[in-house]
């Protein structure tokens, strides 16, 4: 079923930052989803997986761990992410990124129900570290594309990967 | 706690042109994935040149004030990534972009189901997601081609521009039983999945019977679907003979096409096949007459 176009975006925050360190999250209206109908629960359950897939991505940058990023990713995402860890680990750094802002908005649904496409305008810092010292930090604003597929329990990242705004 | 850098850095950064100058680094705002590049810092001595990002890092020894080369391959997955020049105490930033690569080389392709019966409107449903050749989204619009075959040459083709990165479609069913092939293609790059094409539900079922003994043997035609295809053998066919208020059913499952058994032979029986549903025709035994 098409959404209505009108629907505005709703603000979450309450719902998902609950604490003041939680990064503000916007749903942006959604025109049209593709060939299948997406209901209320489901996307909920999808925004609010993505969502811990950043924390997930946070603390394995931040930890040099990449069975961290197990329960959140998958498949091509998880793979690139844990070299990235691995590399990070070989060379004696790691990063912080803590996510700031996310404008998120549900692109596709696909008609068999696998796979879920996300656009996110994230707002994140992040902070390059070798060992205790800082090496630079930025704030950074991009968009990100994900698509996420469902598991037994939970829907996880299986691409991501920003482009310029 | 959060950690911030000033808003004026924010603002260099939205204001880089395309060749962006950030401290004393230069680089490309945006870079092709695989593609070679080069960033160019000043001064003198040496240092060390990080490059990070969530999909990949990269450190490099560089003598500053000439360029860093990085080489084809070197850089490959699509994201947003960070140039740090650590030289002595002091540090340069930058950041550039990496995208896909325009060209698909790799296509994710989902069909659905891989069993169906013929004849579905919309029955089959095809999802592509293109990727270049290391893996990343490619983000530019592709034109996907989808082409459903049957074995005796029918086809259908459809045309769908990607957005996002991901294509669908919906295709009927054939006619025909039997193996289908369904085909993406994006340029050079392909991707091929079989749908099993089953008969339908039936649409024909005719029996015969004819004395054998003291029975009466039933013999269906061979049962087919409104296309013709004939019903896979086991499908179970059910002969139903009904006297004097008794009932009897024999259950019996398709064998090349057909189903076949015997039944007691009382005279003024009412005999009855039906399979699923689908209810054939009716003979009376004994009296001459059949519907």
């Amino acid at each position: 079923m098409r959404r209505p176009l009108f629907i505005v975006g709703t603000l979450l925050a309450a719902i998902f930052a609950l604490g003041a360190d939680q990064p503000a999250v916007r749903i942006a209206a959604t025109n049209s989803i593709g060939p299948r109908h997406l209901d209320k629960q489901t996307e909920t359950a999808v925004i609010r997986d993505y969502l811990e897939a950043w924390r997930s991505l946070s603390s394995a940058f931040e930890q040099n761990r990449a069975d961290l990023l197990d329960p959140d990713f998958t498949g091509t995402a998880k793979e690139k992410l844990a070299e990235t860890i691995r590399e990070q680990a070989k060379m004696g750094i790691h990063a912080r990124y803590e996510d700031s802002a996310h404008d998120l908005q549900l692109v596709f649904y696909s008609p068999e129900g696998l796979s879920i496409q996300l656009i996110d305008t994230v707002e994140y810092d992040v902070q390059i570290m070798n060992g205790k010292t800082v090496l630079s930090t930025q704030h950074v604003r991009t968009k990100y594309v994900a698509v996420l597929t469902p598991t037994e329990v939970r829907w996880k990242v299986r691409v991501f990967q920003s482009e310029p705004e | 706690m959060r950690f911030r850098i000033s808003l004026l850095g924010a603002l260099v950064l939205a204001a880089m042109p395309l060749l962006a100058q950030t401290g004393v680094l230069s680089m490309p705002k945006t870079v092709a994935a695989g593609s070679a590049f080069s960033i160019q810092s000043t001064g003198s001595g040496k240092a060390v040149l990080y490059i990070v990002g969530p999909g990949q890092v990269l450190r490099r020894d560089v003598l500053l004030g000439e360029p860093a080369f990085f080489a084809p391959g070197e850089l490959y997955n699509a994201g947003h990534y960070l140039a740090i020049l650590v030289g002595g105490s002091s540090t340069e930033n930058g950041a550039f972009d990496v995208t896909a690569a325009n060209q698909a080389a790799a296509l994710s392709f989902l069909a659905k189901p891989s069993r169906l019966a013929v004849g579905l409107h919309e029955g089959v449903s095809g999802v592509v997601y293109v990727f270049d050749a290391f893996q990343n989204l490619v983000l530019a619009l592709s034109s996907v081609s989808f082409q459903l075959s049957e074995a005796s040459g029918a086809a259908q083709t459809r045309t769908v521009r990607t957005r996002n990165g991901v294509a669908w479609t919906k295709m009927n069913s054939g006619a025909r039983e039997g193996a289908a092939q369904f085909v993406a293609r994006v340029g050079d790059a392909t991707g091929t999945r079989v749908i099993q094409q089953v008969p339908g539900d039936p649409c024909h079922l005719r029996m015969s019977a004819r004395p054998s003994g003291e029975r009466i043997a039933v013999e269906t035609e061979p049962v087919r679907d409104c296309n013709g295809n004939a019903l896979a053998d086991g499908t179970i066919v059910t002969f139903t003979e009904t006297h004097n208020g008794d009932e009897s059913t024999v259950d019996v499952p398709l064998k090349r096409g057909i189903a076949r058994t015997d039944m007691p032979a009382y005279g003024g029986a009412r005999i009855s096949v039906a399979t699923g549903v689908f209810v054939g025709n009716e003979i009376r035994w004994g009296k001459g007459e059949e519907r």
